[in-house]
């Protein structure tokens, strides 16, 4: 699982790509974390647009992140939504946190 | 109702045969012409409990997950997964949603997400022996999709 970063203005969007799941998610979250601490973003996105496969791992992926984020003051936000990780993170309640982007 | 049709897989507790797992049941599954959604639901229920027996059961050391696959002639899917791990103390308390024993990032939803993306769940532990999960997945296909 690779991951791509762009930084616009304050914004990190880091574009995930393959599989997530309790295998790829330390990893994954090593590079979001050092790119996080690195650039110091006020606002993270997680583009799920082409991972294909997600389980728990992933929520707990997006839920540490936005814990983690929090420490430095930086919002979390997930796009680009597959129906089947739409389908798991509704199920989780994290929406309650944080922001579902919506085209 | 009758089993049609199984397979058995064993299959080291590492993390890297997550996948492989999740995709050799859910090709076996195909044989009764699920849709895409309730391939997905298999393979994330597939990947929760395959998951548990790497963290929770093995706690990362070696052992082998057993899994059984069997398709039935009223369209359902069963997957069983046996650990030979450390069971788990309190069943009923483990099935809570965020309930985990883990760190780390894990969600506590394992058993939740095996729970709604299947028909029906049924766990079966004993400390020090090991644990069993059952997995039932009635496969609508594509037919009744409108009613």
């Amino acid at each position: 699982m690779q991951v791509l970063f762009k930084k616009d203005k304050d914004t990190l969007t880091a574009y995930l790509n393959g599989d997530i799941d309790h295998h790829t998610a330390k990893s994954i979250r090593e590079t979001i974390d050092s790119e996080m601490q690195r650039l110091m973003p006020g606002k993270l996105r997680l583009d799920f647009k082409n991972v294909h496969f997600m389980d728990s791992s992933g929520v707990g992926l997006v839920m540490g992140r936005y814990k983690t984020a929090s420490v430095y003051g930086c919002a979390v936000s997930v796009c680009e939504m597959p129906s089947s990780v739409e389908k798991i993170m509704k199920m989780s309640g994290l929406g309650k946190i944080i922001e579902f982007e919506k085209d | 109702m009758k089993t049609v049709n199984e397979i058995k897989l064993t299959v080291d507790a590492k993390s890297v045969n997550e996948a492989y797992c999740r995709v050799a049941v859910a090709s076996f599954a195909s044989q009764l012409d699920p849709t895409v959604e309730e391939i997905s639901d298999i393979k994330t229920a597939v990947s929760e409990a395959v998951t548990n027996c790497i963290v929770h059961a093995y706690r990362a050391k070696k052992g082998k997950i057993y899994i059984t696959v069997s398709v039935t002639d009223d369209s359902t899917v069963i997957v069983k997964i046996r650990d030979n791990g450390i069971g788990i103390q309190d069943v009923k308390k483990a099935r809570e949603p965020l309930f985990t024993t883990g760190g780390d990032d894990r969600s506590g939803l394992g058993f939740s997400v095996m729970e709604c993306f299947s028909d029906k769940l049924r766990v079966y532990s004993k400390e020090g022996r090991g644990t069993t999960v059952t997995i039932y997945k009635k496969i609508r296909g594509k037919c009744d999709d409108d009613s």
